[in-house]
C-alpha cells in the first residue's frame, strides 16, 4: 500500500512511457500488415495509405478500442482477489509491457514473425501464474482468448470465401462486369460502412458519454452507411473504361472499379486494426493507473480514463508517421498478386471478423486473421499462388511467443518486485 | 516482424504472366520459321544461317524461363489449378520451340533445295503450321483472364472457341499435309533420293510443330476441366 502511495506517480510515468512504446511499435510494424494488402493491390499509394491508417486506426483505438483494453486490463487475471497486494499487479503489468516491448524489438531484429497481440497475453499469463499464483489467472477467459486465435482466421477465411464467390457470380462471371461491377460495389460499401458503424454504436462510444439504444444504434448506422455509400458512387462516377488498358487484360477496368471500394475496405482495415491492437498497448497501462489512482484499491468495476485510449492512438500514429512508410513499402512491394477485387475481399472478412472481436472483448491477432481470409479467398480460386507453408510458420510463432513473452515478464516481475519491496 | 511478416511469405510468385511471356517467347521462335524458309528456299543459306541462330537464341530463352517458372513452383504452392496439370503445359508449350529449332536445323544441316513444283504449296504448309502456333499462342493469351474470372464459366466457353478454332487450323495444316506428301511424290524422281528422303523428314516435322500446338491447347484444355 506505501509502496503505491510513495512511487504511484512514478509507476504511471513509467507505464505510459512503455504502453507508448508499445503503441509506437504497433504503429511501426503491425499496421503495414494491415494495409499492406492495399499498397500491394496498387489501390492505395504507400502515402495515402498511411494517411487512411492514420485517421482510421485513432478512430477506431478511441471509439471501439475499450472492450478489448478491458479484457487484457482485468479480464486475464482475477483482480478482486489481489485486492491485498495491488503493487503485485502494477509490477506485473509493468513487466508484461516492458517484456512485450523488448521481445517485440529481439523478434523485428531477426526477423521473426510474431504476433504483437500473442506476446502481451503470453506475458500477462505468465507474470500472474508464476509470480503470482496460478489460481489468479482466469483460465477459462485465457481458455477463450486462445480459441479465439483459432476461431478468427477460419471465421475470416470463410467469410472471404463466400465475398468472392458472390463477387464471381455477381461480377466476375457476367456478360457485363464493368457494368455489374459498378452497379454492385456500392453494395458492398454499403456492406462495410454498416459492418464497423454498427460495431462502434453497440460495442464503443460508451467512455466517449455517448449511449443508444440498440434500436437507434441500428438506425444511425443504416443512415451513415448510406452516406458512405452515396460518397462510393460518386467516386465510381469517375470511373471510366480504359480501353487501352483493357486490350492487354480484359479486366483492367473492372479491377480500377474494385480499387475504389479498396479505399474503403482499407480505411474498414486501420479502424479494425486499431480498435483491437490498441489494447496490448494499453490495457497495461489503463490497469496500473486504475491501482494507482484508487490509491490501491483495485475496483475491478471502475471506469477506464478516455485518455489512456488517446494515448495508445496517438502511439501508434507516431509510430505510423517514423517508420510506417518504410514497412508499409517494403510490404506492399511483396504483395503485388493481390488484385483489388480480391484484396477487398480479404480486407473486408478480416475487418468483419476483428472488429466483431474487438466489439466482444477478444484480443486477436490482425495478420493472422487477414492471412485466415486470403486464404480463403485462394479456396474460392482467387489467387494464382498462395505458399501454404506460412501456416506453419504460424504456428511456429505460437510456440516460440507465448513462452518467450511469459518468460521475460516473468524475470521483470521479480526485478521490479526486488527493486520496489 | 515486417522483415518476414507471415502476410509476406503469404504470397508465391503468380505463374501467370511467366506461363505467357514463355508461350510467347516459343511463339516468336515458330514464327521466325517462315523469315528462314524465304531464304533457304532462294538458296542463300547464309543468310538462313543467321537466321537459324536467331531462332537457337530465341529457344534458349524459352528454355531459361521455362526453367525459371518451374524453379518457383515449389509443391507447397496452393493454385486455383493443380501443379502438375500447369508443369504439363509449360513442357509443350517448350516443345514447340524446339520443334522449330529442329525444322531449321535439318534444313540447314542439308543446305535443302526446294522443289520448284512444290515450293509455294510447301510454303503454304509451313504457315498452316505456325497458324496452328498462333491459334494456341491465342488460347493462351487468355490465361489472366481465366486466373482472374476464378475460371468463370463464361470464361471457360471463350477459350474452348479458340481451342476449337485450334483444332480446326491443326486439321487445315494435316490436309496441308497430304498434299504435299503427294506433290512430292509425283516429282520425286527428278531430284537426289537422300534430298527427297529429307524433304519427307521435313514434312514430317512440319506436321509435328502443328500437333505440338495442338497439345498446348489440349493441355489448356485439361486445366479447365474441374
Amino acid at each position: 500500500m506505501t509502496v503505491i502511495a510513495e512511487y504511484g506517480q512514478w509507476f504511471v510515468l513509467l507505464a505510459c512511457l512503455f504502453g507508448f512504446f508499445m503503441a509506437w511499435g504497433v504503429g511501426a510494424n503491425d499496421v503495414a500488415n494491415a494495409m499492406g494488402t492495399s499498397v500491394g493491390s496498387r489501390a492505395l499509394t504507400v502515402k495515402q495509405a498511411i494517411i487512411i491508417a492514420m485517421v482510421f486506426e485513432f478512430a477506431g483505438a478511441y471509439l471501439a478500442g475499450g472492450e478489448v483494453t478491458g479484457t487484457i486490463r482485468k479480464g486475464i487475471i482475477d483482480a478482486n482477489v489481489m485486492a491485498g497486494s495491488p503493487e503485485l499487479l502494477v509490477y506485473g503489468m509493468m513487466s508484461s509491457l516492458l517484456a512485450a516491448a523488448i521481445w517485440l524489438v529481439i523478434a523485428s531484429m531477426m526477423g521473426w514473425p510474431v504476433s504483437t497481440t500473442h506476446t502481451i497475453v503470453g506475458a500477462i499469463v505468465g507474470f500472474a501464474a508464476v509470480g503470482i499464483g496460478v489460481e489468479y489467472v482466469q483460465w477459462g477467459k485465457v481458455t477463450s482468448i486462445v480459441m479465439s486465435w483459432v476461431v478468427s482466421p477460419v471465421l475470416a477465411g470463410t467469410l472471404a470465401f463466400f465475398i468472392f464467390r458472390s463477387v464471381h457470380k455477381l461480377i466476375l462471371n457476367t456478360d457485363d462486369p464493368f457494368g455489374n461491377a459498378k452497379r454492385y460495389v456500392p453494395g458492398y460499401m454499403f456492406l462495410t460502412a454498416f459492418m464497423i458503424t454498427m460495431v462502434t454504436f453497440t460495442k464503443g462510444l460508451k467512455h466517449v458519454g455517448v449511449g443508444l439504444s440498440f434500436g437507434e444504434s441500428v438506425l444511425i448506422s443504416l443512415a451513415v452507411s448510406f452516406a458512405v455509400m452515396l460518397l462510393g458512387v460518386a467516386l465510381l462516377k469517375r470511373v471510366t473504361i480504359d480501353e487501352e488498358a483493357d486490350r492487354h487484360f480484359r479486366f483492367a477496368s473492372v479491377e480500377k472499379v474494385f480499387a475504389i471500394l479498396m479505399i474503403f475496405t482499407a480505411c474498414a482495415m486501420a479502424f479494425a486494426h486499431g480498435s483491437n491492437d490498441v489494447a496490448n498497448a494499453v490495457g497495461p497501462l489503463a490497469a496500473i493507473i486504475n491501482v494507482v489512482a484508487n490509491q490501491g484499491n483495485i475496483l475491478a468495476e471502475s471506469a477506464m480514463p478516455a485518455w489512456v485510449l488517446l494515448l495508445g492512438g496517438g502511439g501508434i500514429v507516431v509510430g505510423l508517421a517514423t517508420f510506417g512508410y518504410k514497412v508499409m513499402g517494403t510490404i506492399g512491394r511483396k504483395i503485388t498478386e493481390l488484385t483489388p477485387s480480391r484484396g477487398f475481399a480479404a480486407e473486408l472478412a478480416a475487418a468483419t471478423t476483428v472488429v466483431l472481436a474487438s466489439g466482444t472483448g477478444l484480443p486477436i491477432s490482425t495478420t493472422h486473421t487477414l492471412v485466415g481470409a486470403v486464404l480463403g479467398v485462394g479456396m474460392a480460386r482467387g489467387i494464382s499462388a498462395l505458399n501454404l507453408r506460412v501456416v506453419g510458420t504460424i504456428f511456429a510463432s505460437w510456440i516460440v511467443t507465448l513462452p518467450a513473452g511469459a518468460f521475460l515478464a516473468i524475470i521483470f516481475f521479480f526485478m521490479f518486485k526486488g527493486i520496489f519491496g | 516482424m515486417a522483415a518476414d511478416s507471415p502476410l509476406m511469405a503469404l504470397f508465391g510468385r503468380s505463374p501467370v504472366k511467366p506461363m505467357q511471356e514463355h508461350m510467347q517467347k516459343a511463339h516468336a521462335c515458330v514464327v521466325r520459321l517462315i523469315d528462314f524458309y524465304d531464304v533457304a528456299a532462294t538458296g542463300d543459306y547464309q543468310a538462313a544461317e543467321a537466321i537459324r541462330q536467331d531462332i537457337a537464341k530465341l529457344e534458349g530463352e524459352a528454355d531459361r524461363m521455362k526453367k525459371d517458372i518451374r524453379m518457383h513452383l515449389p509443391n507447397s504452392l496452393f493454385m486455383p489449378v493443380p501443379r502438375s496439370d500447369l508443369l504439363e503445359l509449360l513442357t509443350h508449350q517448350d516443345k514447340l520451340a524446339n520443334r522449330a529449332k529442329d525444322i531449321a536445323g535439318v534444313m540447314l544441316g542439308r543446305e535443302m533445295t526446294i522443289p520448284n513444283p512444290i515450293q509455294p504449296l510447301m510454303r503454304e504448309y509451313l504457315e498452316s503450321s505456325i497458324n496452328t502456333s498462333q491459334k494456341a499462342a491465342d488460347a493462351l493469351a487468355e490465361l489472366d483472364e481465366l486466373f482472374e474470372t476464378g475460371f468463370s464459366s463464361r470464361e471457360i466457353k471463350l477459350v474452348s472457341g479458340l481451342l476449337n478454332d485450334l483444332d480446326d487450323q491443326e486439321h487445315r495444316a494435316d490436309e496441308l499435309e497430304i498434299r504435299v506428301r503427294r506433290a512430292l511424290r509425283a516429282v520425286e524422281k527428278d531430284y537426289p533420293p537422300i534430298d527427297v528422303m529429307f524433304l519427307y523428314r521435313v514434312i514430317e516435322l512440319i506436321g509435328d510443330l502443328a500437333d505440338v500446338a495442338q497439345r498446348v491447347g489440349s493441355r489448356l484444355q485439361i486445366l479447365l476441366a474441374r
